[in-house]
């Protein structure tokens, strides 16, 4: 490996006498404490709405938009009588990298779709969000397109989505935070 | 011979070699479905179509027989091309149920297609729907006939191998389909086979069906102990993912070839008899206390046991203990309870028992002895007295003590007997792998691994001493009943130290006159015959029938 040398511009005079530089950066950040502090107000009276204020996102009640093809948590698409598309083939609980996914099959009463998910786990606390599962399934049946991002718990237990949990995510729809839209 | 060039290979083979046979003597993988070297040829898929000098068209392989001078072409782009059109054939009413099939991982069509196949698919019209999708045709098989290929290979398995005939394929053209002949079900003792030799999804196992996926199984060699034919088979178990089968381990078995043995099969008793591995274990060592069982450690219990078997010699003599073997353990753990029992103990008092009554046979491979490892016992010489003189010094009083070894003896002797029995004996030792009703009377229970739980030998009926694998860690607390034996054996202040069950069969085949010469690399994955053909243990079998009539 060669070794890169950085030069430092030297210091001029007026850098190097210190008390001019404080006063610039004291200045620097007044103003924009002054500004943001005006279009703030102005905006909570309703004034001036077309102006940004800080671009510091006001989060939790401000909420920045998500780009469509984000990765978040999972859910279970289902068919048209509400049971789920999944045939527990079994495909992302293999290429799961994490092997978080857990399912167990068993056999659907109706022959042409014959196997069907009896339980279908994911440990939210172990995923990667790396959406292989979504990417291997050939049945459209997982997705990561909830656009939920907060998902906390006090504990490991907690972190573990069960079939319900992953085919009703609008079950969860009070606590969660959604951009605005 | 002939002698022939296939690829511009040129090999000389026996008369009577197909053209796939001599090729994969010479290391080139020719396609079939229908072939089956167990079956007659049928000759009917037409994906191990080959191109042969001076024939004017492509000739299957299957059915083609080497002949002197022929030039063979098995691998070219042309034939590649031959293939991929038989397939594309094949699959045009296949169904894309991959992701629900059970075959999906080990399935022909999936193989051949990323082989041969990668084809746009040219057919648009309506695929035709057949009858049975998901249905059951008997006890251990499901049929989905859309699947069927047509290979015909269960219809021949049933008429020239299990000779139960009781599947065919119905109907014309591509409204050929496989079923069952009308008021029969596909149920006779080898029906699990057609489940093997099906190359595609088409048959699949009932047992099996949903539990797991086949990709998550690993496989290890070892002999089925089912009966004293000793099939050869594989364990399929699933270390990945235990949530699967309810924390089941074992998932299947399936055969594996032997020609001396099983061939390519194996009876449904044994394929479907693996449940014990993980049913009704029995996992900590117990004492009895009244009625109340309280676990102990190993070394606990077994010094306790050492202190209860010398106060029974002491208060006794040494022919209170009688010891009941059973033809169920290898011959490594009969040969530590040879030297442990009759050696170092000098017990008089030993007999070899089956855990089970006499069955059924036939003329395949069913065997009327349910024991793997009979032959050995009686090779070993382990059979002291019969077991109706041990019952007999019980009930006079003079056997006081009884070492089990997995045998129920409310099931062998019936219930008010076998209490009786126990009534009598002041100390009932149960070594075994599952509970019993017998287990839950002894007062002390020492669990034992199963056969898929360590590595050892069984001696078949014919006298052919085979290798088995260990599959698995012994579960709970179990240990291989050598290792138990070896345990007590210290605790009694006698020495049995054997490293692996590899040295006990070392010692075993240097003492033992029968297994004189072998050695675990000499029965490599087929199995030896008892180098003295048997005959000395002949004998001993008709001394033994001669014990049971008197
Ligand atoms: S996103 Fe990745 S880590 Fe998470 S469940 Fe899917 S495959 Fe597993
Ligand atoms: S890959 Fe899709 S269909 Fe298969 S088990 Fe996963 S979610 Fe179900
Ligand atoms: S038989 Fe083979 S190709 Fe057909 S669905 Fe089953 S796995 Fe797929
Ligand atoms: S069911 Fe299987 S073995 Fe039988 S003809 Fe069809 S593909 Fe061949
Ligand atoms: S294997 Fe030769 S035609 Fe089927």
């Amino acid at each position: 490996m060669s070794t890169k040398v950085m030069h430092h511009r030297p210091l001029n005079f007026w850098e190097r006498i210190y008390v001019p530089e404080v006063a610039r950066g004291l200045w620097v950040t007044s103003r924009h404490f002054a500004r943001n502090l005006f279009i703030h107000t102005a905006h909570r009276l309703g004034l001036l709405k077309h102006l940004q204020a800080a671009v510091t996102i006001q989060y939790p009640e401000e909420v920045r938009p998500y780009a469509e093809r984000l990765r978040t948590r999972h859910r279970l698409t289902q068919r048209e009588d509400g049971s789920p598309r999944c045939v527990a083939c079994m495909m992302c609980e293999t290429v799961c990298p994490a092997k978080c996914i857990y399912i167990v099959a068993e056999e659907d009463p109706d022959p042409n779709i014959e196997k069907r998910p009896k339980s279908f786990d994911i440990d939210l606390g172990v995923c990667v969000y790396c959406g292989y599962c979504v990417e291997v399934c050939p049945e459209d049946a997982i997705r990561m397109d909830t656009k939920i991002m907060n998902i906390a718990s006090y504990s490991r237990e907690g972190m573990w989505y069960n079939m319900d949990r992953l085919l009703h995510p609008e079950k969860e729809g009070d606590v969660l935070l959604k951009p605005k839209t | 011979m002939p002698t022939l060039t296939i690829d511009g290979k040129t090999i000389t083979v026996e008369p009577g070699t197909n053209l796939i046979q001599a090729a994969e003597k010479l290391g080139i993988a020719i396609p079939y479905y229908c072939y089956h070297p167990g079956l007659s040829i049928a000759g009917n898929c037409r994906i191990c179509l080959v191109k042969m000098e001076k024939s004017p068209k492509p000739i299957i392989a299957c059915q083609t027989l080497c002949q002197e001078g022929m030039v063979v072409d098995a691998s070219s782009p042309e034939v590649g091309k031959l293939r991929q059109a038989v397939l594309e054939f094949l699959l045009i009413n296949h169904p894309l149920d991959c992701p629900v099939c059970d075959q999906a991982g080990e399935c022909w069509l999936q193989d051949y297609y990323m082989e041969f196949g990668l084809y746009d698919p040219k057919f648009n019209e309506q695929k035709v729907k057949k009858h049975f999708k998901a249905t059951p045709i008997g006890p251990t098989v499901t049929l989905d006939s859309e699947r069927c290929i047509l290979c015909s290979r269960c219809v021949r398995f049933t008429d020239e191998i299990s000779k139960t005939h009781e599947l065919g394929i119905f109907d014309r053209g591509d409204h050929s389909e496989i079923g069952i002949y009308p008021g029969k079900e596909l149920r006779n003792n080898y029906s699990g086979n057609v489940v093997d030799i099906c190359p595609v999804g088409a048959l699949t196992d009932r047992d099996f069906r949903f539990k797991c996926r086949v990709w998550y199984l690993t496989s290890t060699d070892s002999i089925c102990p089912g009966c004293s034919n000793g099939c050869n088979i594989q364990i399929h178990v699933n270390r990945e993912r235990p949530h699967h089968a309810k924390g089941e381990r074992v998932m299947r078995l399936k055969p594996r070839y032997n020609a001396e043995v099983n061939q390519w099969w194996m009876c449904d008793a044994g394929r479907y008899g693996y449940k014990f591995i993980d049913k009704d274990r029995i996992l900590i060592p117990e004492r009895r206390e009244g009625s109340l069982f309280k676990e102990e450690e190993w070394e606990k219990l077994l010094g306790s046991l050492a202190s209860s078997i010398a106060a029974l010699f002491e208060r006794y003599e040494q022919n209170a203990l009688g010891i009941c073997l059973s033809p169920q353990l290898s011959n490594e753990d009969l040969f530590m309870a040879k030297k442990f029992f009759e050696e170092q103990l000098g017990l008089p008092q030993i007999t070899v028992l089956s855990p089970s009554p006499e069955g059924d046979q036939d003329d395949f491979l069913i065997k009327s002895d349910k024991n793997p490892n009979t032959r050995g016992a009686l090779a070993l010489g382990l059979s002291k007295v019969s077991f109706e003189e041990i019952i007999q010094r019980i009930q006079k009083g003079k056997i006081k003590g009884l070492y089990l070894f997995g045998q129920d003896l409310l099931a062998l002797l019936g219930e008010s007997k076998a209490k009786e029995i126990f009534g009598k004996l002041e100390l009932i030792i149960f070594q075994g792998s599952n509970q019993n009703a017998t287990s839950k009377l002894a007062h002390v229970v020492l669990p034992s691994a199963t056969y898929a739980e360590k590595d050892g030998t069984f001696t078949n009926h014919a006298g052919r001493v085979q290798r088995f694998w260990k599959a698995l860690e012994p579960l709970g607390q179990s240990l291989p009943d050598g290792e138990i034996l070896r345990r007590l054996a210290s605790e009694m202040g006698t020495l049995l130290e054997f490293e692996t069950p590899e040295a006990i069969f070392e010692d075993l085949a240097q003492s033992i006159a029968a297994f004189r010469g072998l050695s675990y690399a000499s029965l490599g994955q087929e199995g030896k015959l008892l180098p003295d053909g048997g005959k000395v243990v002949a004998r001993a079998v008709r001394h033994e029938k001669e014990d049971s009539r008197e």
